[in-house]
């Protein structure tokens, strides 16, 4: 039942996805023509995104830490 | 004064009928009031002697940005199938200049032509459904399909019966098949035939031709009235009689085609103003009379102002009461279409100069149709008996044109007649009231259900707005295969983003009827997502309104 239920509400997704973007009104070829540039798009972006985007957390989170959490360190280290 | 009037207005929004000192708001837009956006603030109100709530809502932004973005896939998708065709890839089914024509002005290629071939050519099947029964409260359809995507369809032989009819003009219900209406047409078919093959000038003066504009007169409440076989030929045709070169013409952005298609055969200077938006229009009636003609200075020979009753694509309601101040105040004439609103609006199905309890007389011309609530066919023009003389000798229409059919005739006669209650029933009263229930009830429901309407509450026309393309489409289909006509439309019968539904209610819906609509509807709604509604109401006032435009339309 439940399994239905989310079966529906996916159906329900890509029906409104089809009137957003107007493939509702598209031929067949076209519709598949661009469901396979969009998907492509999206898949490119999310891989993108999965491969660049820690890298370039760490670099910030390395730069910033250097900027304010570098003095402590050193005056810890005069005191010392 | 000045500030604290505004402040006072802005924070308390009153619906009509306050005394809102003239002047405390120049151009109803509320400037740098921050935060609200519900004014029901009306200038002039104490010129209304009702109510006149009507409103616009605002676009949604992400709605606005969704539509464009439908219509940039639409379009792309467009230009590839266009680059197909012309390079043979697949079979060119629209039209084309031929060979011998490539080298003259092209005739395909302008944006209405790509959007006719690209766009609309995809969601055709919502349009031009051929029906196979009186168009009353329910009609029978002719089922077709397509197998090549809409370029051409084939009837099935089959008929989808007991539509629920929400898109005919049959506002009072008169177009039947049977009651006292059909009858007396069929005994003065009998008599008279259907053709008369003469005009009126001729051998084509009917008896029943006289008769119909006495009544005609007496209807309207005017000296004369004239009638003619066509309503769209009755505006463009009578415009160039009455005014021309030297003459200015003043229209709101919304008319008709028939009007607009007039004003432009008469010659005459046309100038634009916002819908219903009457400092716009006084801006421009000042300025016409103070600048009169360009470069030679003379004053303007006529200032016509061309407004409708009720407009069919956005069913907002002319504020007449305003626009008769401003015609009296600056000595213009005014030209009132009433296509849409006689015997839809009033109390006595009188139009709209019967809603806002007027005088006839302050209207110098009435125009109106007797294809929509009387269930027949052509138009008329009511006015002074002058101007009726005037135009029975110089208007195109009422020299060439052939005379009304008997029959046509004999349908306007007693539909009218029974409107008025001469017919010993009430049952044209119960009809009009009817409408007007059947209205407010519609309106309400949907706006309940938090779809968009645009118009006046008291409009029998609904628009239900839909913005984008696939949802046109999607709508009419949805509803056909809920055994629900509707009338979907799209550009270039309104912006290209404020794609919308229309209903047209009649007095022939039942309650029950009302409410399988709704019903179907509401489903249909959520289905396709098109409760858009935010409950803001910007009142047509409220939308800015620019001040270049008089410049751009100044020559």
């Amino acid at each position: 039942m439940d399994i239905k239920h989310v079966k529906d509400y996916i159906y329900w997704l890509y029906y409104q996805y089809l009137l957003i973007t107007c493939s509702y009104v598209l031929e067949p070829w076209e519709q598949s023509m661009f469901h396979t540039i969009t998907v492509t798009v999206f898949a490119m972006v999310v891989y993108t995104a999965y491969v660049f985007v820690p890298i370039h957390v760490r670099l910030a989170f390395e730069f910033f830490s250097q900027i304010f959490g570098g003095q402590p360190d050193s005056t810890v280290s005069i005191v010392n | 004064m000045e500030r604290p009037g505004r402040a006072a207005l802005g924070a308390q929004p009153r619906a009509n009928g306050c005394g809102a000192a003239h002047g405390a708001l120049r151009n109803g837009f509320v400037r740098g009031l921050p935060g609200t956006q519900i004014n029901h603030v009306v200038h002039n109100g104490g010129l209304y002697k009702r109510p006149f709530n009507e409103a616009f809502e605002e676009t949604p932004m992400l709605v606005a940005v969704l539509t464009y973005v439908g219509y940039g896939v639409l379009t792309l998708f467009g230009y590839l199938r266009d680059f197909m065709r012309q390079w043979k890839i697949e079979k060119c089914q629209n039209a084309i200049e031929r060979e011998e024509q490539k080298d003259f002005v092209p005739l395909y290629q302008d944006f209405e032509n790509f959007y006719t071939r690209n766009l609309y050519m995809r969601i055709r099947d919502s349009w031009n459904r051929p029906i196979c029964s009186v168009p009353g409260a329910k009609v029978d359809m002719m089922e077709r399909v397509s197998h090549d995507y809409n370029w051409t369809f084939t009837y099935t032989g089959k008929v989808i019966k007991g539509i629920i009819n929400m898109g005919s003009y049959n506002y009072l219900g008169f177009a039947q098949n049977n009651g006292t209406c059909q009858q007396a047409a069929a005994k003065v078919l009998s008599q008279y035939g259907a053709g008369v093959c003469s005009s009126r000038q001729e051998m084509g003066n009917l008896d029943k031709h006289e008769e119909l504009e006495k009544l005609v007169a007496r209807f309207l409440g005017v000296e004369s009235a004239m009638a003619y076989g066509m309503g769209f030929a009755t505006n463009s045709m009578n415009i160039p009689a009455l005014v021309g070169k030297g003459c200015l013409i003043l229209s709101d952005e919304l008319n008709h085609a028939s009007l607009v298609l007039g004003a432009r055969l008469s010659g005459a200077t046309i100038r634009i103003f916002k819908h219903n938006n009457m400092q716009s229009l006084e801006k421009l009636l000042k300025d016409a009379i103070v600048h009169g003609q360009p470069r030679t200075r003379r004053p303007w020979k006529k200032i016509l102002i061309l407004v409708e009753g009720i407009y069919s694509m956005e069913g907002s309601i002319v504020r007449l009461p305003e626009v008769i101040a401003l015609k009296k105040k600056y000595k213009s004439y005014l030209y009132l279409d009433e296509a849409h609103s006689i015997g839809a609006l009033g109390p006595n199905g009188r139009g709209v100069v019967d809603y806002f309890g007027l005088n006839p007389e302050d209207v110098d011309v009435m125009m109106g149709t007797f294809t929509k609530s009387f269930g027949a066919a052509g138009g008329y023009i009511g006015g002074k008996k002058e101007l009726i003389d005037y135009l029975r000798t110089y208007s195109h229409s009422a020299v060439y044109a052939t005379s009304l059919s008997p029959p046509v005739v004999e349908q306007i006669i007693t539909s009218m007649k029974c409107i008025m209650g001469e017919d010993g029933t009430t049952f044209g009263k119960e009809c009009v009231q009817q409408l007007a229930e059947n209205t407010r009830y519609f309106r309400r429901r949907l706006k309940e259900m938090g779809f968009i309407i645009y118009g006046n509450e008291d409009s029998p026309v609904v628009p239900l707005m839909l913005y984008m393309p696939a949802k046109i489409g999607a709508f009419g289909r949805e509803m056909l295969k809920r055994n629900i006509g509707v009338v979907v439309v799209g550009f270039p019968a309104t912006p290209i983003i404020e794609s919308r539904a229309r209903f047209c209610l009649s007095a022939a819906h039942t309650k029950e009827m009302l409410d399988t609509a709704l019903k179907e509807i509401n489903e249909v709604g959520d289905l396709l997502q098109l409760k858009y509604s935010r409950h803001r109401l910007v009142p047509l006032l409220d939308r800015p309104f620019d001040e270049t435009t008089y410049e751009e339309t100044e020559d």
